[in-house]
């Protein structure tokens, strides 16, 4: 398992660990979503055992991939 | 075929793990003087059955990298003579991440840090249970309600004090609680609450503590662990290695926590949090982690050593290691803002080590 790789936003989307758009990805294999890819807002997340929820406050809930 | 099956060396491509900040050189010293070191060891924890001193941890913990599987396999012989061979199993719930006033300069949910935890007030108690639910469907026997706070004020003294029956009644795990500082009323709350073990880590030795905390002393701390045990809970009272500390401060820890006496130590190594004062640091080698989970073993030879944050990122494929090192208990799943393996792996690394977990034994 890589556990230490950076994740690539896609072309045109904001960086899901940093909300920065011209990151080229610093969201960790084992980080959550911490900003929304849409917009770059700062997502309100919870941290489940099982899994994670979170959420942009103007698009609503990302899906955990 | 030319029938000639001579294997010709493959040049390798390896390159060995560097050593970090902070871990020191150690010199080659004689095999006989190394075997006697751990035989003594051995002696006192196999035979006498006595705590190693700090000296005697100190001498351990100068040997080179050549005799860490030596140390791993008597700290693997003291967990199975002092506490047996199951593996307890454990999930966790951040239910109020983020805004903690105080200045943990490893910590992403301190409010004086700008990083990209966002503050998110106490989930609902069906939140909570639904997290106690997935927890008991991996197999755990433990479920810890942990909250971002210097201390509980009087609501989240309630809500905690509603939470644990509820998630008791609905899922049969014992609740361990997470909540800071504790005056001694509110300890003894929590104690007649029902709440089977506290949390409250003292992270690193007393002597490095200012180094990373500045907002409360190490002392308030260790306070808050007498209190836990004066009332009648189990203290569950951990570590988090990899934050500059030196060898010398990492055996004092470990004598400091032979004298609290916890029934549990769970072991973190730093993952740098992104925009915390410790963001920057390595993570530590994953052959020292190795070293430092049997070392903790050996100065703690009773205790539940569990496997807590930051072990995926250190240890990559070598912790199923760990587990032969002195681990009995781990975190399984996810940890309060960061993702873990998935409890599947870990119960099939267990199943395969032939480990036992509690209740969960028919099941592997």
């Amino acid at each position: 398992m890589d556990t230490t790789g950076d994740v690539a936003a896609p072309d045109g989307a904001h960086c899901t660990g940093c909300g920065s758009l011209s990151c080229i990805g610093c969201t960790r294999t084992l980080d959550p979503p911490r900003f929304c890819p849409q917009c770059g807002r700062r997502l309100t997340v919870a941290v489940t055992p099982g899994g994670f929820r979170a959420r942009c406050r103007d698009h609503g809930a990302l899906a955990p991939t | 075929m030319s029938g000639d099956t001579t294997n010709s060396p493959t040049p390798t491509t390896v390159t060995l793990s560097p050593p970090r900040r902070g871990e020191p050189v150690r010199p080659d010293i004689e095999p006989s003087a190394a075997r006697a070191r751990i035989h003594a060891a051995e002696t006192a924890l196999l035979d006498d059955r006595r705590l190693l001193t700090g000296e005697e941890l100190t001498g351990l913990a100068a040997l080179p990298d050549d005799y860490v599987t030596s140390l791993a396999a008597l700290a693997h012989q003291v967990r199975l003579s002092w506490c047996g061979p199951e593996v307890e199993v454990e999930g966790i719930l951040s239910a109020k991440t983020g805004g903690c006033p105080e200045d943990c300069h490893f910590c992403s949910q301190s409010s004086q840090f700008d990083t990209p935890v966002k503050a998110t007030p106490f989930l609902d108690a069906d939140e909570v249970l639904q997290a106690a639910e997935e927890t008991k469907a991996s197999g755990a026997t433990e479920f810890c309600i942990v909250l971002a706070v210097r201390g509980p004020d009087e609501r989240t003294m309630q809500r905690i004090l509603e939470l644990v029956p509820m998630v008791q009644e609905r899922t049969g795990l014992n609740v361990a609680v997470s909540a800071g500082l504790l005056t001694d009323d509110q300890a003894r709350r929590f104690g007649e609450g029902g709440v089977h073990r506290y949390n409250h880590n003292l992270e690193t030795s007393r002597s490095f503590f200012p180094n990373v905390v500045t907002t409360h002393t190490w002392e308030e701390r260790q306070e808050t662990c007498e209190l836990v045990r004066a009332h009648g809970m189990e203290l569950c009272c951990g570590a988090l290695l990899g934050m500059g500390e030196t060898d010398e401060q990492r055996i004092e820890l470990l004598t400091q926590l032979q004298d609290l006496d916890p029934t549990e130590v769970p072991l973190n190594f730093l993952n740098p949090r992104p925009g915390t004062p410790l963001g920057g640091e390595q993570p530590v080698a994953a052959w020292e982690a190795i070293r430092w989970i049997a070392l903790f073993r050996l100065g703690l030879p009773g205790v539940i050593l569990r496997y807590a944050g930051g072990r995926e990122v250190t240890l990559r494929e070598l912790q199923s290691m760990g587990m032969t090192s002195g681990i009995n208990a781990l975190i399984v799943g996810n940890y309060l803002t960061t993702l873990g393996r998935s409890a599947d792996e870990d119960l099939q690394m267990l199943s395969d080590l032939r480990m036992p977990v509690g209740a969960l034994t028919g099941v592997l």
